[in-house]
C-alpha cells in the first residue's frame, strides 16, 4: 500500500518577533512562554493533533535552540510517529543556491521535498504566534467541499482595527475577489488569520512561479496569494468563530495571558475540550501560603506573597511580603521579600531582589503609553538587585 | 556503576490500607498531589542508573498499568530492558501468590534472563529518595550476600515488619519479626540488594523446601552463615501502612524541608497529564496547601493537598484534607480531616469531618 498523508501542516516558526523586544532576544517567538505552563507553539501543535493532523513540519530559522529542544521528538503532542510526526526544518546547505529562508513562501518552497515524502493532497500553512483553539479538520472539510485551490481562515475584527491585518474582500458565496495587506481604507472587516489550506499541486506550482519571480518578496500575503487570485484560482474564505489572538506585541501578549483569568474567562484552557498539550515540567504541585486572587499558578511554585490578577509560571518563588499585581511571570522566577511588581511581563530565570520595584500601578502606567503601553518587560535571565527599580514601560535585557 | 536490575513489588502489604487499595495496587495509591507511590521506587531506580525494571503485579492492577503505560515517563520504554511488567503467573496446580517469596518465584524467568550482576528489590509503598548504586557499592565493599536497607524510627505495630540489630561493622546480628519491643528501632524498609545469581539460588532453594517467608524461613535461621549487612537510609522516609500514616505522609509535604528533600532536584518522574494551570478566583483564600494543575479554587483552603482538577466551590471551607483528582466540593461545604478518593462529588452545604488519627474517608466516585 502506498503510504501518504491527506494533509500535512507546515508551521512557520522562524520569525524573529522583534516587537516582543527583550522576550525574543535569545529565543524564537513560538518558544515564548504563555499562560503559566505553555509555549506559544503548543497551540498550533495541539490544534494539529486535535484535528487529526499528525504530520507537521516546523520551519525554524531565528534562534532555534530553545524551540528545537522544546519540540524534540514531538512526544508531548503525540507527534512522535514512525510515519509522520513533527519535524524541525531548518535552512540547509545545498549543492547550489544555499540560503536562509527569504520569506514565508520561500521557506515552504525550500521544503517541497519534505512535503513530497508524504505526498499530501492538501497543505496547511500555520503561524507560530497565535493563541487559539481551532479544528483544522472542519476547515479542510470546507476546502474540499468548495473545491477551492486555496482556503484562507479569517475572522471578523472591529472595522477600526482592520487596517492592521490582511483583509479579505469576499463575495456572498465566500469566494475571495480581493486580498489587501494592511489596507488604509479597509472595505471589509474579515481579517486573515494567517492560516491557509492549499491543494498541494497548486501550492507547488505557485511557489515555483514565485521563486522564479525576481521582484517577489517571497511572502504568502504579499506575493503568492495575490498571484493566485490574479491567475483566477478558486480562493475561498473560511470564517472562524472563537477566541484567536495574535501575540506578536508586548501588549497583546499581556492581554492574551489575562484573557485566561476569571471564572468565565475569554479563553478557556480548563476541561477536556481540545486539550492544549505541552512539555509539562516534573515539578510538584504549587505550594500556596500567601494571598492569591484572580490568578493562575502553574506547578512547582512557592507563593508566600500576594498575587493579584496575574499569571504565575512553573517553579516561581514569591516570597513573603512580595506583591505581584497585573503581571505575567513566565517561569523559574524568584521574587524576593518586599519586592513590588506591577503591570509587567517577566521572562524566565529572572531574580528580583528584596524591596525592588518593577513597573507602576496599571492605571498610571497605561497613561505613559509607549511601545509597550506602559508594561515593564524583563528579559530572560535578568537579575534585579536589592532595592532595584524598573520604571513602567521600561524594557530590561541586561541585569541591573 | 555495577550492572543492576530492579524488581518492584507493586502489590505487597495492601491489607494495611484496604480503603485505598480497594480499587488499585498499593503502588498506584495517589500521593502528594500528582504522584503515585510507585513513582518513588521507580524514579530511584532510574536515577541510580538502573534501566531494566521488573514490576511484579498481583490483582487490580489496571490503575497501575494506566499509570505506567510503556514506561516512557521514566525513560524506561527501551529496546534493551526498560520496564517489564510481571503479572502473576499461575500454572494448573498453583494459586495466586500469597507472599513475597511466592511472588519472587514468578519473577525467576525474568531474573534468569537478566544479564545484570546485581538485583535491587523494593516495595512501592513509601516515599523516599535513595541512590541504590550506593547500596550496591556498600554491598560489594562488605562482600555481603544480602544487604538490607533500614530506616530508624519508632516501631509501628500495625502489620508484618522486621527490625534488626547490627554489630559495629554493619553486619546483622539479630533479626526480629513483629517484635514486642517498642521505641526507635532499625526498621527494614523492604529494600534489598543481592547478586542476581545468589538471589536465584535462594529462590530455587526456597521452592525445593517449600518455604513461604523470606524473613522467617531464609534470613532468620541463617544469620550466622549468610553475610547479611544493613545499610542506613539517612533521609526522609514515609511508608503507607494505615490511613493515618497516609494522611501524615501527605501532610509532611507541607513542610518545605521535606518537600525540598524529595522534589528539589525535580527527578521524581510520574505520568504527565496536561491539565491547565490551577486557577484562583477573586473569592479564593488559600493557606499552607499544595495545589495541582487543573484545580479551580473559589473557596477557602487550609493545610490541604489538592490533586489535579479539584474544584472548591464558593463559600466552601476545606481544612486538613486530601482531595484526590477530580473531586468537586460544592458551595458552602465544610470539610475537615477528609481523605476523598478520586472523582467524588460533595454536594453544596455538606459538613464532613474526621480527625487526624482517623480521617474521614470517601470512596472513589462517591456522591455525597
Amino acid at each position: 500500500m502506498l503510504r501518504k498523508k491527506e494533509c500535512v501542516a507546515m508551521l512557520l516558526a522562524g520569525g524573529q518577533g522583534s516587537r516582543l523586544y527583550a522576550l525574543t532576544s535569545n529565543i524564537a517567538k513560538p518558544a515564548v512562554s504563555f499562560g503559566a505552563k505553555y509555549r506559544i507553539i503548543d497551540f498550533p501543535l495541539s490544534n494539529c493533533i486535535n484535528s487529526g493532523i499528525d504530520t507537521v513540519g516546523v520551519l525554524t530559522q531565528y534562534q532555534p535552540l530553545v524551540l528545537n529542544e522544546y519540540v524534540g521528538n514531538g512526544l508531548p503532542w503525540d507527534l512522535d510517529r514512525t510515519f509522520g510526526g513533527v519535524h524541525i526544518l531548518s535552512p540547509y546547505e545545498a549543492k547550489t543556491d544555499t540560503s536562509w529562508y527569504k520569506g514565508t513562501a520561500n521557506a515552504i518552497y525550500q521544503n517541497i521535498r519534505f512535503l513530497k515524502i508524504y505526498d499530501p493532497e492538501y497543505v496547511l500553512i500555520l503561524s507560530g504566534d497565535h493563541i487559539y483553539k481551532m479544528d483544522y479538520d472542519k476547515m479542510l472539510a470546507a476546502h474540499k467541499k468548495s473545491g477551492a485551490d486555496c482556503t484562507i481562515a479569517c475572522m471578523e475584527v472591529p472595522i477600526e482595527e482592520a487596517s492592521r491585518f490582511g483583509i479579505l474582500n469576499t463575495n456572498p458565496d465566500g469566494t475571495i475577489y480581493e486580498f489587501e495587506e494592511k489596507p488604509e481604507k479597509p472595505k471589509s472587516n474579515l481579517a486573515s488569520m494567517g492560516i491557509y489550506i492549499f491543494t498541494a499541486s497548486k501550492l507547488y506550482k505557485y511557489l515555483e512561479l514565485d521563486e522564479a519571480d525576481k521582484s517577489s518578496e517571497k511572502d504568502f500575503g504579499k506575493n503568492v496569494l495575490p498571484a493566485m487570485l490574479k491567475a483566477g484560482e478558486k480562493m475561498f474564505s473560511y470564517c472562524f468563530e472563537g477566541y484567536w489572538k495574535d501575540v506578536g506585541t508586548i501588549t497583546s501578549l499581556w492581554e492574551a495571558n489575562m484573557d485566561l483569568l476569571g471564572t468565565v474567562p475569554k479563553f478557556e484552557l480548563r476541561g477536556n475540550d481540545r486539550v492544549i498539550h505541552s512539555r509539562s515540567p516534573l515539578a510538584p504541585p504549587a505550594f500556596i501560603e500567601g494571598e492569591v486572587i484572580n490568578s493562575i499558578v502553574a506547578t512547582g511554585g512557592d507563593v508566600e506573597g500576594k498575587v493579584v490578577n496575574s499569571v504565575i509560571g512553573t517553579d516561581c518563588v514569591i516570597e513573603k511580603g512580595a506583591e505581584v499585581n497585573d503581571c505575567v511571570l513566565m517561569g523559574n522566577i524568584i521574587v524576593k521579600a518586599g519586592a513590588k511588581l506591577n503591570y509587567a511581563i517577566i521572562d524566565e530565570d529572572v531574580v528580583i531582589g528584596e524591596n525592588a520595584t518593577i513597573g507602576a500601578a496599571r492605571e498610571q502606567a497605561i497613561k505613559l503609553g509607549g511601545k509597550t503601553s506602559g508594561i515593564a518587560v524583563l528579559g530572560r535571565g535578568v537579575k534585579i538587585g536589592k532595592n532595584g527599580k524598573v520604571a513602567a514601560g521600561e524594557i530590561i535585557d541586561k541585569s541591573v | 556503576m555495577a550492572s543492576t536490575v530492579g524488581v518492584i513489588f507493586s502489590s505487597i502489604n495492601e491489607e494495611n490500607v484496604p480503603e485505598l487499595t480497594k480499587v488499585r495496587s498499593i503502588g498506584s495509591i495517589p500521593y502528594g498531589g500528582r504522584y503515585r507511590m510507585v513513582d518513588f521506587a521507580l524514579s530511584n531506580m532510574v536515577n541510580s542508573g538502573i534501566t531494566t525494571v521488573g514490576m511484579i503485579t498481583k490483582n487490580n492492577y489496571q490503575s497501575l498499568l494506566d499509570h505506567l503505560g510503556s514506561g516512557k515517563n521514566w525513560d524506561l520504554a527501551r529496546k534493551e530492558g526498560g520496564l517489564i511488567l510481571l503479572p502473576p503467573y499461575i500454572n494448573g496446580t498453583e494459586t495466586l501468590y500469597r507472599n513475597r517469596l511466592e511472588a519472587l518465584k514468578g519473577a525467576t524467568s525474568f531474573l534468569k534472563k537478566a544479564k545484570e550482576d546485581f538485583v535491587v528489590l523494593t516495595d512501592s509503598d513509601a516515599a523516599y529518595k535513595l541512590d541504590y548504586s550506593k547500596v550496591i557499592d556498600y554491598h560489594v565493599e562488605k562482600n555481603a550476600d544480602i544487604t538490607m536497607v533500614y530506616h530508624e524510627h519508632p516501631v509501628r505495630k500495625t502489620h508484618y515488619y522486621m527490625t534488626f540489630d547490627t554489630d559495629k561493622n554493619g553486619r546483622i546480628t539479630e533479626l526480629e519479626i513483629n517484635p514486642s519491643a517498642s521505641g526507635v528501632k532499625k526498621n527494614f524498609i523492604n529494600v534489598m540488594v543481592a547478586r542476581t545469581s545468589f538471589l536465584l539460588r535462594l529462590i530455587q532453594n526456597a521452592i525445593q523446601h517449600g518455604y513461604t517467608s523470606f524473613g522467617r524461613d531464609i534470613l532468620s535461621p541463617n544469620l550466622k552463615t549468610l553475610n547479611l549487612y544493613a545499610y542506613k537510609l539517612d533521609s526522609y522516609y514515609a511508608n503507607i501502612d494505615s490511613l493515618a500514616s497516609y494522611f501524615k505522609a501527605n501532610m509532611d509535604l507541607l513542610d518545605k524541608n521535606i518537600r525540598n528533600e524529595l522534589f528539589c532536584d525535580r527527578d521524581v518522574y510520574t505520568k504527565i497529564n496536561d491539565s491547565a494551570p490551577a486557577k484562583f478566583t477573586a473569592t479564593a483564600k488559600v493557606k499552607n496547601s499544595l495545589i495541582s494543575d487543573g484545580c479551580l479554587i473559589e473557596g477557602t483552603v487550609e493545610n490541604c493537598i489538592l490533586f489535579r482538577g479539584v474544584k472548591i466551590g464558593k463559600g466552601a471551607t476545606v481544612k486538613n484534607c486530601i482531595l484526590m483528582s477530580e473531586n468537586i466540593i460544592g458551595e458552602n461545604c465544610n470539610l475537615a480531616y477528609v481523605i476523598s478518593d478520586k472523582d467524588s462529588v460533595i454536594r453544596d452545604n455538606r459538613v464532613l469531618a474526621g480527625c487526624e488519627m482517623q480521617p474521614y474517608f470517601i470512596n472513589k466516585g462517591s456522591l455525597i
